[in-house]
């Protein structure tokens, strides 16, 4: 991975244990600029607890995180923010009995010169980027429980695509989502891949990975498997490397 | 101005209450409250009747629980538990529960009694009735309940002890702690100013009460006006004009009503004489007055509006409401529910504190029950009015109206004479009812809350 610059993000020799499970066990990953890194493994290998140490929701026990080669402290989901990190959660974290424009910019609102809450301009705000990500989207004043499994995931990424991330990232965004609705994420991904985003993508879904990711890491245990080139391996290679938890020997 | 496209509209023929955009909750809850007062009306206007007659009409004009006077009484008697009502929409909406609320109060109240009667004028030996006495009473006991409350939420927030149990310790310490403060008795005659919050002892008088509702008047006029031009000017749909000044009408018609109402409360002829001779004058043949809007309802209003605009204006207001529907959610977009949970608590403890000024200035004295199971008052008054035990719903005006459901009901049965055990059985079936009906109009409506 040399001669590739600074990475976006540098998580190195990340450890963090909830009551003597180690559920993350001294695993490294990095993140260029333009690149989706798929991160894959069973329920329970790890993934996600590794991937919310970056976004904030936890703490690592050790280990450093590197953003733009600069060593980063990040303690809560604030921290993380201020890094433009942002994270689409598996559970969307959307609070359902407010409208999509007040989750939109939950923790982030837009105040009038009184430090009132702007509703009207937050709207506005939601209906042009809305307008961009899913068209078809009317529900502005429903509170978000009243919204379909995809409309609720375009607020969500409409939430992490507002506030110019510049590193994302994105946990199953696809799992509750119809074929059209998947179909438009992942152009989506392409499209933000193109801006110079760098995103991670938690995904089991080992078809998305090969067209979206151009690299793959893969947990098992707690514990990193190993790192791929997409397109150097095969669906079988990865698959192999979930399962068996061992890493394709031409690609080591 | 006519909008084409609301002719055209597919759902063309709306009803009424969608046009106007009110919210059929509070409609329900108004229907309750008319129910109420028609039943007592007419229930007291046949007893009230010398011979029974089959006029329903002649029901109405005898009742007497319509009259101003009672109406005056049940507004003042509901404002010590309202104000605690609208603080509690807050600790429920965010998932908590106070029970120390009663507790609180009385503590405050014994705080700011002794305040008054021993600290002001004789330990700084500045006498009694000092112009400075009552405001820094009720500044006083609005910063106990605050710091109590914050600790509390401190419990809560920050060491995860739930605030069932942290509010029950309170219900059973600070009511403890208020029988120390207080010695053990009853406290009083309090300072005469601090009395004005009373009830009868301040009252605004006509002309300041038809001043006060001209501005709110124009004020509920100004704000319903101006949230349409901000919708007009982002381009989002609004009313048509004729429903928008409809429901500027019914508004204005409801507080001039009210106004009236209060408005002809007179103050009895003996109590106008002792105030004329307490002045050294002679009260003039055939003179007569009106007491006004009380200080303390003036108060509640006040309280009303400014957590309506915190709930629906401000960022502490949306993150309360965001933790209530999400606390995951509200955590990972970094806001910090811990320290929101001090503040939703401090802030209740602050409203204990007002309202225990309120009560004992109304009862005139620091007594020993004071405050006593409020908190089930508070919690029913709340929850009649529409805030949801599962936390991210609930409004203001819902828990005042709640608490104002509650007293009349009381007040009406005390008048037609039913037995206090009898009225608390009522009590309690009306607040499993309306907790019934609301879970069934949320079914209908496919409201997941």
């Amino acid at each position: 991975m040399t001669g590739r610059g600074t990475p976006l993000v540098e998580m190195r020799d990340i450890s963090i244990s909830f009551g003597g499970i180690k559920a993350v066990d001294h695993v490294s990953i990095d993140l260029y600029p333009g690149e989706v890194v798929g991160l894959l493994g069973h329920n329970g290998a790890g993934k996600s607890t590794l991937i919310k140490c970056l976004s904030g929701a936890y703490q690592a026990d050790a280990g450093e995180i590197f953003i733009n080669g600069d060593k980063a402290t990040i303690r809560n989901p604030r921290d993380a923010r201020a890094y433009n990190i942002e994270t689409i959660y598996q559970t969307l974290a959307l609070a359902d009995n407010l409208d999509a424009a007040s989750n939109l910019f939950l923790g982030r609102e837009l105040i009038t010169p009184l430090g009132m809450v702007d509703d009207a301009r937050m709207e506005a705000e939601t209906r042009k980027i809305m307008g961009r990500l899913n068209p078809n989207f009317r529900k502005f004043k429903e509170p978000v429980s009243a919204l379909s499994g995809g409309q609720r995931q375009s607020v969500a990424i409409a939430r992490a695509v507002y506030f110019n991330a510049k590193i994302l990232i994105m946990d199953e965004p696809t799992a509750a989502l119809g074929p059209h609705e998947t179909q438009m994420v992942a152009e989506l991904i392409q499209e933000l891949k193109r801006q110079g985003l760098g995103i991670f993508l938690i995904e089991h879904d080992i078809h998305a990975v090969m067209d979206l990711c151009d690299r793959a890491s893969v947990m098992k245990n707690g514990q990193l498997v190993g790192t791929v080139n997409v397109n150097e391996v095969t669906d079988d290679d990865i698959l192999g490397m979930i399962i068996l938890g061992k890493k394709p020997a031409k690609a080591a | 101005m006519s909008d084409p496209a609301s002719h055209t509209h597919p759902e063309g023929r709306r009803g009424l209450i969608q046009i106007l955009d009110i919210d059929t909750r509070l409609l329900g809850m108004v229907g309750a409250f008319v129910v109420i007062c028609a039943a007592f009306q007419i229930w007291t206007g046949i007893r009230a009747l010398p011979d029974f007659s089959w006029n329903p009409f002649a029901w109405i004009g005898a009742g007497r629980f319509l009259v101003p006077q009672n109406t005056f009484n049940i507004a003042v008697q509901t404002v010590s538990v309202a104000i605690m009502a609208a603080g509690m929409v807050f600790v429920i909406v965010t998932r908590h529960i106070d029970l120390s609320v009663g507790s609180l109060m009385a503590l405050c109240s014994a705080t700011m009694a002794v305040f008054q009667t021993e600290f002001m004028p004789k330990t700084l030996g500045l006498g009694l009735e000092h112009p400075l006495t009552a405001p820094l009473a009720v500044l006083l006991g609005i910063l106990v309940g605050a710091a109590v409350g914050a600790f509390q939420g401190w419990l809560i927030g920050y060491q995860r002890i739930p605030s069932f149990i942290v509010t029950l310790g309170g219900l059973l310490i600070w009511s403890r702690v208020a029988y120390f403060v207080a010695g053990g008795q009853t406290i009083g005659p309090l300072d005469g100013t601090f009395l004005m919050l009373g009830g009868t002892n301040g009252t605004l008088g006509v002309g300041l009460s038809w001043a006060l509702a001209a501005i709110a008047a124009l004020g509920a006029g100004w704000a319903l006006w101006s949230s349409r031009r901000a919708k007009l000017h982002h381009g989002f749909p609004v009313k048509p004009v004729w429903a928008e000044v409809t429901l500027i009408g019914i508004v204005v018609g409801l507080i001039a009503g009210f106004t009236a109402i209060i408005n002809s409360n007179m103050v009895p002829p003996a109590r106008l004489k002792r105030l004329f001779d307490a002045r050294g004058e002679v009260m003039p043949e055939g003179y007569t007055e009106a007491y006004g809007i009380p200080i303390s309802v003036l108060l509640l209003i006040i309280v009303a509006l400014l957590l309506t605009v915190m709930a629906l204006r401000t960022r502490l207001g949306r993150y309360i409401f965001a933790t209530g529907g999400n606390p995951d959610a509200a955590e990972l977009s970094g806001i910090n529910t811990r320290l929101l949970t001090v503040k939703i608590f401090a802030l209740m403890g602050g409203l204990c504190g007002l309202s225990a000024a309120v009560a004992s200035a109304r009862l005139s004295n620091h007594s020993l029950d004071i405050g006593t199971l409020d908190e089930l008052r508070v919690i029913a008054a709340a929850v009649i009015g529409g805030t949801a035990l599962a936390g991210g719903f609930g409004t203001v005006y819902g828990a005042i109206l709640g608490a104002l459901i509650m007293q009349s009901l009381q007040s009406g049965m005390a008048m037609v004479g039913v037995d206090a055990p009898f009225q608390n059985i009522v009590v309690g079936a009306v607040l499993v009812l309306a907790v019934w009906i609301d879970i069934q109009y949320r079914k209908r409506r496919g409201i997941k809350v």
